[in-house]
């Protein structure tokens, strides 16, 4: 066979030197694509334009990704030939209603650079794939911006959905928007905004939206910032009485080593607000253990902060019921499905407490005798184990969650504090006893705290999983990438609900261990 | 009522000649028909002609008006069987489903009326349902055509040669006694462009005149001995009266230079994607002119030899164009050249792959490598050369990229089914399922991941037959199929079948009150009121009628626990049978056209309105995703908490929630988390409503505060 040089087929134009624009659209079903779509259709005609436009619909609209695809040409008198579906290498305009799926689009050889004009609303909407697993499944977008880069020959990214929101309006609108601003069409940017006004509904909120995306994608206004993480602002609040305790505790941050510092103070709220000043001490205690026997840059130290704050806010009912009746948490619901003043709000919890949680949470010897007793058990699943629903917009709900959440001061009396404190102990003792021979293994048995979460049979899994990436500790210990593969197991242990991917990574321990 | 309204859009059906009509490539074929003066339409909905249907149905009044009738056939066998009225009686008739697997139902009624022949103009609009896109196998109608003796249209994609086609269709089938099919290809289904109209034409026979004056004739009908004259009239007369058609009336187009060397055979549905690669080869301009002799095929079947032979004729290569396999034309063509002894060269399959849909770049490559072997002359030197870097330099994101395959929609009532198809199985272990064609097949993607096979529409119990086991304590299969899988086939092929031979297989039938995944149309069992249909036809009622003694009825699938509960009977009841399960609840998506509007309304009008929705307390939400691995619902997904403590993305439920109720629900029967919270938002509450609220808030108030003055808070 003869090799032959690759065929670089470009689109030579029509006599008049008139052109054929190809555009294609990557969308999520359901975003509207097919809104943009006549849109752009409209104003190609309106600036005296042939245009056609294809779509696949069907189940396609069912939240899958689709595509539509345009094509338009100077009117000269003649019809042009238009292809009905995009081709890789040969798409002048490239529309991406979501940062994966101008992922997807550079994938599959629709952006080619020398050609293609990008546009893509860089804010994500996750995959059922991402959203399944156990840990943190959210695709690398930083890989696909770094492609975007090298594959367009101009970018138009940023977050078109937060703009649209912003103006009351719908992703298709910023887009057009981002479409008229790019300049990637020979078309004045009041023909777009007639086509909107002739649409005739949402008139306004469409004509905001695609103003500031226009402005954003002209350059002439800043983008948002980029859709990412706003910490919820919490404020502390500290009784009179309770000032000189919090204070103490407060000093002993201090003695920490500085790069430890801003964790454990998060970690020392977060614990005092769980129970109590005493509380707060305890977790010093051991944050001050582990940073005696660290060294720069304090990693363990860092991880005993992290972690030990969390083990020792083990999620009970009393934790539930005291965060379900904050007067913070209301006004939270109330902002975030926008209650106006002159509307009401019920709101109703949902609960399912088990027969293991309903003991623990008795004193620890009734507890422990109850969890022996078989009858007591299937009187249990008999007539209490359902699903309860609770209106904690009436007295009655409230009142009783309330009940729940003041037996807080007794919680270390009762069954599951003792449970607890005996696994966080072994935990921490364990990561303390490898400390001297490897720090960065102890800090990585500290992190595998992350596996224990849940409530009922998630947190039973959680455990077992903990247990099992624990089993390899021995096989670690003394070798050089210890650390590293307790780190392996733990993500491999985030990675399926099952844990397949933990016996895979366990084997492959065993294998060299052996 | 449909997902997509058309009401608007079908005004333009009454325009009249020389006005210019713009819309999409189905609403051109409604309006063809209009002008051919058609006495009758239906149809079965499916990707890609569903909006032809819906078309169809908003269009009734004005069809009426034409003295037209129009109904929804209960399936493509059905429509396929309206066309019997062409036989004896000189009236045009059109049906349209999708295919193949329309025409795979259909193929029985299909067969017969082709071996009878018709005397008026007989058309089956088919939406071809093949390659990107496809929701079905990838098979060729082109069969179906050759193993009936029926001419198989592929008209090129734009709406002037499309609007001719159906004119084609009819006289073709009239001069050929044959019914005719025209396929549409999905992307020409939803082709957005313009033609100039002609005026609307009443039928010269309406069906009323017809069953005023029956007629019989009965060498037309399928009984030996009249059925081995059929065969003969198919070859001795029908054949040649097509061809001579085809011929006279230029159904099939020349394009290019007739004395080129080279010559490119193509499939009418191919031809924009052929100029598109001759223009990027430098070898065509943009309208197709072009100094490569060109045969577009309009009509695939019958093939006119002479046309075929006289096109090759003094050419040293022919490409043929043909999409999907096997290579029936190439064959064809083959034949005629070896026949006659010519010599030119014939390329097909092999220069073009065998399988999958031709697209811009496989045309692009396939054409430039048959132009290097057979004319080099003609490649300009240009096209070798480039100044864009190598495409290698950008990274694969292969590994990076989710795939998003479609899913249930937020709120669907069918993911709670498989949400406790799911617990059941954690219970009772995995079972044998057999799935069904409709929304509900989404179950086999993730979260679900359930199901093992799909083998037709409505033929999902009818699929687990064999698996009956000899154990009656034994594991039991479980099948789905939806509410229009049971009316189109399933009734009598799946839960007669499983009543009369007695399997004791669970059958659950997903009723979401529309024929869903098409767009949602009305069926017998919707509890819609349909003016020109017959609905309110209780599943149930029809299960019973089939002998079929355990019948469960759910009317709520958003409760988990019943749900779970009562499928665990199913699989555990000692009685003899089948168990069937209707589990009901609207497509969430209909519900909502209906009743967001509504709400508005009432809201504004100063009524009191109650809109729920769901959400997740963030601090009590551990981040283990449990909820998602049994929803899937869009609406519920992940994000960062931001906080430096934590290290996982905790669910989230954002502004597009319905408040359906499933997370809740789920949360409940699987006991995963107490994190889920719903909200009910009541606008214009009464004054009692709001007196009680404020006092309760109040109370709320003092005891929040109260707790608050005695300990250290940080939230």
């Amino acid at each position: 066979m003869t090799l032959h040089a690759p065929v670089i087929a470009r689109r030579s134009p029509g006599p008049q030197g008139e052109r054929i624009i190809t555009l294609a659209a990557l969308a999520v079903g359901g975003q509207g694509g097919g809104v943009l779509t006549n849109w752009i259709i409209a104003v190609a005609e309106a600036n005296g334009y042939h245009a056609q436009s294809t779509s696949v619909a069907g189940v396609a609209q069912r939240t899958g990704a689709t595509v539509y695809y345009v094509e338009m040409c100077k009117d000269t008198g003649r019809t042009p030939v238009f292809a009905l579906s995009p081709s890789e290498g040969d798409v002048d305009i490239m529309i991406a209603a979501e940062l994966m799926e101008a992922g997807r689009a550079v994938m599959r050889g629709f952006v080619t650079p020398g050609r293609t004009t990008l546009i893509a609303s860089t804010h994500r909407i996750a995959a059922v794939s991402e959203k399944i697993v156990p840990g943190d499944g959210r695709a690398d977008a930083g890989q696909v911006i770094a492609a975007m880069g090298l594959a367009a020959d101009q970018v138009v990214a940023f977050d078109m959905e937060t703009l649209a929101t912003k103006a009351g309006s719908v992703i298709s609108a910023s887009l057009f928007g981002a479409l008229a601003g790019s300049g990637a069409l020979p078309f004045p940017r009041d023909s777009y905004e007639a086509v909107i006004r002739k649409s005739g509904k949402g008139v306004e909120a469409s004509l905001r939206a695609f103003g500031l995306a226009h402005d954003c994608a002209k350059g002439t206004m800043a983008p948002p910032a980029p859709q990412g993480v706003t910490p919820r602002i919490r404020t502390l609040n500290v009784p009179a009485r309770l000032r000189a305790g919090w204070q103490a505790l407060e000093a002993r941050l201090d003695g920490l080593p500085a790069e430890a510092r801003h964790i454990a103070g998060l970690g020392l709220k977060k614990v005092v607000d769980y129970q109590d000043i005493a509380y707060g001490a305890q977790y010093l205690d051991m944050v001050e253990r582990a940073a005696r026997l660290d060294a720069a840059p304090f990693a363990l130290t860092q991880a005993a902060a992290k972690y030990a704050a969390n083990a020792l806010c083990y999620d009970d009912i009393l934790r539930v019921a005291d965060l379900k009746t904050r007067a913070s948490r209301h006004q939270r619901v109330r902002d975030e499905v926008r209650v106006k003043d002159d509307q009401v709000m019920r709101l109703t919890e949902y609960f399912h407490p088990q027969f293991e949680e309903f003991t623990a949470t008795l004193p620890a010897r009734l507890g422990a005798w109850l969890q022996r007793s078989r009858r007591a058990e299937a009187f249990y699943s008999r007539h209490l184990d359902k699903g309860r629903r609770i209106r904690t917009d009436s007295l009655a709900g409230f009142g009783m969650l309330w009940a729940v959440s003041a037996l807080r001061p007794r919680r270390r009396s009762l069954l599951r504090h003792r449970g607890e404190m005996a696994h966080v102990a072994a935990w921490f003792d364990h990561a303390m006893a490898i400390a001297p021979q490897d720090l960065a293994l102890a800090a990585e048995v500290l992190a595998n705290r992350r596996l224990i979460k849940g409530y009922s049979d998630t947190h039973a899994r959680g455990l077992s999983k903990f247990d099992r990436v624990m089993s390899a500790l021995p096989m670690l210990r003394g070798r050089p990438d210890g650390a590293d593969w307790m780190r392996r197991l733990r993500t491999a242990a985030l990675a399926d609900e099952k844990g397949q991917a933990l016996d895979g990574a366990l084997k492959t321990v065993e294998s060299f261990a052996a | 009522m449909a997902e997509r309204s058309f009401k608007k859009e079908v005004e333009q059906l009454r325009m009249g000649a020389g006005g210019t009509f713009r819309g999409e490539g189905i609403l051109a074929v409604t309006k063809a028909l209009l002008e051919n003066g058609v006495g009758y339409v239906g149809g079965y909905q499916g990707s890609p002609i569903s909006h032809l249907m819906d078309v169809f149905s908003d269009a009734q009044d004005l069809l009426a008006e034409y003295g037209v009738h129009f109904e929804n056939s209960a399936s493509e066998a059905t429509a396929a069987a309206m066309l019997a009225a062409s036989v004896n009686y000189p009236i045009r008739g059109a049906v349209a489903f999708k295919s193949t697997v329309g025409t795979n139902v259909a193929s029985d009624a299909l067969a017969n009326l082709a071996s009878g022949g018709v005397t008026g103009g007989a058309l089956v609009i088919l939406g071809e349902d093949y390659g990107e896109g496809s929701s079905i196998m990838q098979e060729r109608s082109h069969a179906f055509a050759m193993k009936s003796q029926m001419w198989l249209l592929d008209p090129r994609p734009n709406l002037p040669s499309i609007v001719a086609a159906v004119g084609h269709g009819f006289r073709l089938s009239e001069a050929s006694n044959t019914p005719v099919m025209m396929q549409m290809r999905i992307k020409s289904c939803h082709v957005h462009g313009h033609f100039t109209a002609a005026d609307n034409r009443r039928p010269a026979m309406t069906v009323s005149d017809a069953l005023q004056n029956p007629k019989r004739d009965l060498s037309r009908i399928v009984l030996p001995p009249a059925v081995f004259l059929h065969e003969n009239e198919k070859v001795d007369r029908r054949w040649p009266n097509a061809v001579d058609y085809v011929l006279e009336n230029n159904v099939n187009e020349h394009f290019g230079n007739p004395a080129s060397k080279i010559g490119l055979i193509v499939q009418g549905g191919t031809y924009n994607g052929v100029i598109r690669a001759l223009n990027r080869l430098g070898l065509s301009d943009i309208y197709g002119e072009t100094d490569i002799h060109i045969l577009c095929l309009n009509a695939v079947y019958p093939l006119c030899d002479s046309q075929i032979l006289d096109f090759c004729d003094g050419k040293d290569a022919v490409l043929l164009v043909e999409e999907g396999q096997p290579n029936f034309i190439e064959q064809a063509v083959g034949h005629m050249l070896y026949q006659n002894g010519r010599t030119t060269v014939l390329a097909g399959k092999g220069a073009l792959p065998m399988a999958g849909e031709y697209t811009g770049k496989r045309l692009v490559e396939s054409i430039a490598a048959f132009l290097r072997e057979h004319a080099p002359s003609l490649l300009p030197p240009a096209t070798a050369k480039t100044n864009e870097p190598a495409q290698s330099d950008i990274p694969d994101l292969s590994t990076v990229v989710p795939a998003r395959p479609p899913g249930f929609c937020t709120g669907c009532p069918e993911r709670p089914i498989f949400a406790a198809t799911k617990l059941v199985q954690q219970q009772l272990g995995e079972h044998h399922i057999a799935s069904d064609i409709g929304c509900h097949l989404f179950s086999i993607m993730p979260p679900f991941d359930i199901g093992s096979t799909t083998m037709g529409y409505g033929l999902g119990p009818a699929s687990a037959s064999a698996l009956q086991n000899r154990d009656k304590a034994g594991k039991r299969s479980i099948s789905f199929v939806g509410d229009g899988g049971f009316w189109h086939n399933g009734l009598t092929s799946s839960i007669g079948n499983a009543s009369f031979n007695k399997h004791d297989g669970l059958i659950v039938i997903v009723d979401n009150h529309y024929a869903a995944a098409t767009g949602g149309q009305d069926i017998l069992s919707s509890r819609a009121q349909n003016k020109s249909r017959k609905t309110n036809n209780p599943i149930a009622k029809a299960v019973e009628g089939m002998g079929v003694t355990w019948v469960r009825q759910i009317d709520r699938t958003y409760d988990v626990t019943t749900m779970r509960d009562t499928m665990i009977e199913a699989l555990t009841s000692p009685e003899e049978g089948p168990k069937v399960i209707v589990a009901s609840s609207e497509c969430m998506l209909n519900r909502q056209r209906r009743e967001k509007p509504a709400l508005a309304k009432a809201a504004k009008e100063g009524k009191r309105t109650v809109r729920p929705r769901f959400g997740v307390d963030e601090d009590i939400c551990t981040g283990d995703h449990a909820c998602m691995r049994l929803s899937g619902c869009p609406s519920l997904s992940v994000k960062d908490t931001g906080d430096p403590l934590r290290d996982d993305p905790v669910a989230a439920i954002d502004q597009t929630c319905v408040g359906c109720g499933n997370c809740g629900e789920v949360a409940d029967a699987a006991v995963l988390c107490p994190s889920f919270w719903q909200a009910e938002i009541v606008s214009n509450p009464t004054p009692a409503e709001k007196r009680r609220a404020s006092r309760t808030a109040r109370i709320i108030g003092w005891l929040q505060g109260r707790r608050d003055a005695r300990r250290l808070t940080f939230a």
